[in-house]
């Protein structure tokens, strides 16, 4: 999506998604393919829901006292020979790895795929200061080459079909690809082993950090995270500050739950846990290992209504069963975290006002609360995040003058029955079959596409009086 | 508890309602104040709007012995929002927690109140049932509507494909942000078409209208019926 489009408002962006065919299949046979997986993976899985609870009551536990986790967590990181960065910001984040980068002559970076790194728009960056920056996941590696961002927090190119892949890998590496994935894998094998060896830093998020151990673990399915931890000579990983969990026991229980939600998997093809830079003795690893703790807003929500959505793990299992999402695809939204955690996580990183739109961006199914891993009532918090919305004098005032003459009409019976008088008045010469069309204002909305029901010639409390 | 759309919209839908549960031998009466349960000043974040609303609304029906509603959402919202939304004031929240155990939602009074899955209809033929979001997964219902209707003689109850996702309703959701509402509900309307169902049946007034509403504009022969009129054998031809 170019950048006007990015500007447009938000109902125009998902417009735009909508009339995209190709989106729109492409969307529809993987979020489809998502939901069975991992129906079928818990089906099979009768302890799933108790891991569930338990997975929750571990991230409750641990945001409680998050602050020594999180200097747990660093004391043994450097106990092990890394280094540990503290970032407040997104600023301090980027700045952090380019002074990494400039010191340490760092010409090439290779990347495992991070939402922390899209985050906090490190390949711009990096770009901008003269490195070059690889995205070796599979997935990064098609939206890099196509100039993208993704759309999908596990599957960055969700959004395109295998022939647009094809397309792609012949212009921008030079072939003849047929649309056939094996084929295009292998091709994007070959490309980014050259980097890989040429590479003087690796760069990748974490999927969890474990205090006791001080240890950074990775789920990847293509085992490229591993090589980006392993050649270059440096190993940065980027995590939110949230990532943190306690214990090696605790990672269990998250590992068993982890790739089922995201791919119906029982684990991911890799989970790769890294301690430290490379040791005496040892063949082979980093000679230095940097870890980045990122707030960038984090802290700000432990205490307030958003803090249920720091519990995510990033499965994006909430995405594939959104209606919106499946509709409109992540790109749409206009942000890093598309879906509706993306809603709850835009709000804490980057402010309400920069949800006003997108926090009605859900019909409150409430099907996203019902496949996350952790539980997180995500409709609920939309709900209370639109309240801030009405409160924080964000919502237009328009709707708000809407919503309070709403409410006096409900506080009053007669207010209520002259209303429902009213409409059946007006409602007269917009009548057709029975049905009401073409209404105008607010209400063409709806009839754009859809019939309305008109006013009864009797309401039901009209009726009641021959029922009694 | 007929609520706004139901007494505005669908008074068919509450005429049907007291004509069945009169038959089940349930005396009834309607407290003629009550409006709305307040779900859409809720939904949209007007909550200091929404608990006078509900204030409002648990006086009305503080003497009766069950309260029962013909729509999920507006169920969910007494039953799982109000006594929150009054927590301020112990008494008005007291009388919300006894109002919320005293509300279900027509299906679940019929079953697990009444004790009844199978009534006699004169309607008969092929019917699909859709899950409103939050009669499934607010309430937790998925069983008690397709019981009754398995429980009619002469009612076939095919499944709808993707029975549980939304319908694209969600209220302003629907005027907000009307090509994506509508996007979704295309989807759940060629589910429909395919059953080969001449009813689609629902439990809620919202999904009834926006379903409803996409049915008649594809000049579908299927046609939006809520449970209590296929119940109480009033679906018009």
């Amino acid at each position: 999506m170019s950048d006007t489009a990015l500007r447009a408002p938000f109902p125009e962006r998902a417009g735009a998604a909508l009339k995209d065919t190709f989106l729109q299949e492409a969307l529809t046979i993987a979020t489809t393919k998502f939901i069975d997986l991992r129906r079928e993976s818990f089906a099979g899985f009768p302890q799933g829901e108790a891991l569930r609870d338990q997975a929750r009551a571990i991230k409750e536990a641990t945001l409680q006292r998050l602050d020594a986790h999180l200097e747990r967590l660093a004391d043994n990181v450097e106990r092990l020979g890394g280094v540990v960065h503290w970032a407040t910001t997104a600023d301090e984040a980027r700045e952090i790895v380019l002074r990494l980068a400039r010191e340490r002559g760092v010409r090439m970076a290779v990347k495992s795929k991070s939402m922390a790194t899209e985050e906090i728009d490190l390949n711009e960056a990096l770009e901008h200061a003269g490195v070059t920056a690889v995205e070796t996941d599979l997935g990064e590696y098609i939206i890099q080459l196509a100039h993208e961002k993704p759309s999908h927090i596990i599957a960055p190119a969700i959004h395109k079909t295998k022939g647009q892949v094809a397309e792609l890998f012949s212009r921008e590496l030079r072939g003849e690809f047929p649309a056939d994935p094996e084929v295009l894998t292998a091709v994007a094998r070959k490309a980014l082993r050259e980097k890989f060896l040429q590479a003087d830093m690796g760069i990748t998020g974490a999927n969890f950090a474990v205090a006791d151990t001080g240890t950074v673990v990775l789920v990847t399915n293509e085992g490229n995270g591993r090589m980006v931890t392993s050649l270059p000579r440096i190993h940065v990983a980027l995590m939110g500050i949230e990532k943190v969990i306690p214990s090696m026991s605790d990672l269990v229980v998250f590992l068993a739950i982890l790739a089922r939600s995201a791919t119906g998997q029982k684990l991911s093809s890799y989970t790769t846990l890294v301690r430290g830079p490379r040791r005496a003795g040892e063949l082979e690893g980093p000679q230095e290992f940097h870890l980045i703790l990122l707030d960038n807003g984090r802290s700000r929500q432990i205490a307030s209504t958003l803090r249920e959505a720091l519990y995510c793990l990033r499965c994006g299992a909430c995405l594939n069963v959104c209606p919106v999402y499946r509709q409109i695809g992540g790109h749409a939204y206009g942000h890093t975290y598309p879906g509706p955690i993306g809603i709850l996580l835009t709000a804490m990183l980057k402010g309400n006002e920069s949800v006003r739109e997108l926090a009605h961006a859900s019909s409150l199914c409430g099907a996203c609360k019902d496949v996350c891993p952790v539980r997180i009532d995500i409709p609920r918090m939309l709900v209370e995040l639109r309240e801030h919305l009405d409160r924080e004098k964000i919502a237009p005032w328009s709707e708000r003058v809407v919503f309070r003459a709403f409410r006096r009409l409900l506080m009053s019976e007669t207010a209520f029955r002259v209303s429902a008088r009213a409409g059946r008045l007006l409602q007269k010469p917009f009548v057709r079959q029975g049905r009401l069309r073409g209404l105008p204002l607010l209400l063409g909305r709806w009839t754009r596409t859809r019939d309305l029901p008109p006013v009864a010639s009797r309401t039901f409390r009209e009726r009641w009086k021959d029922l009694r | 508890m007929i609520t706004c759309l139901g007494d505005v919209f669908f008074p068919e839908v509450g005429v049907a309602m007291v004509r069945l549960l009169r038959r089940l031998g349930v005396e009834l009466d309607f407290p003629e104040a009550q409006t709305c349960c307040g779900m859409p000043l809720f939904n949209s974040g007007y909550h200091h709007d929404a608990a006078e609303v509900a204030a409002r609304t648990v006086k009305l029906f503080e003497r009766a012995e069950h309260v029962v509603v013909p729509s999920g959402s507006c169920a969910w919202m007494v039953k799982a929002e109000y006594p929150g939304l009054l927590k301020h004031d112990p008494a008005l929240r007291a009388a919300a927690e006894s109002l919320a155990r005293r509300t279900r939602e027509l299906s679940q009074f019929i079953v697990e109140v009444l004790g009844v899955t199978r009534i006699e209809s004169s309607f008969a033929g092929k019917v699909t049932y859709h899950d409103s979001c939050h009669l499934l997964r607010g309430l937790g219902e998925s069983s008690s509507p397709r019981a009754l209707l398995r429980g009619v003689p002469g009612v076939e109850l095919v499944e709808l494909p993707g029975a549980d996702q939304c319908c694209g309703f969600g209220g302003s959701f629907s005027v907000r942000l009307p090509e994506v509402s509508s996007a979704i509900l295309e989807k759940k309307l060629g589910n429909v078409e395919a059953t080969g169902a001449r009813c689609l049946v629902a439990c809620d007034a919202g999904c009834l209208m926006q379903m409803g509403g996409g049915l008649t504009r594809r000049a579908s022969r299927v046609k939006a019926v809520h449970l209590a009129q296929v119940l109480a054998g009033e679906v018009e031809a």
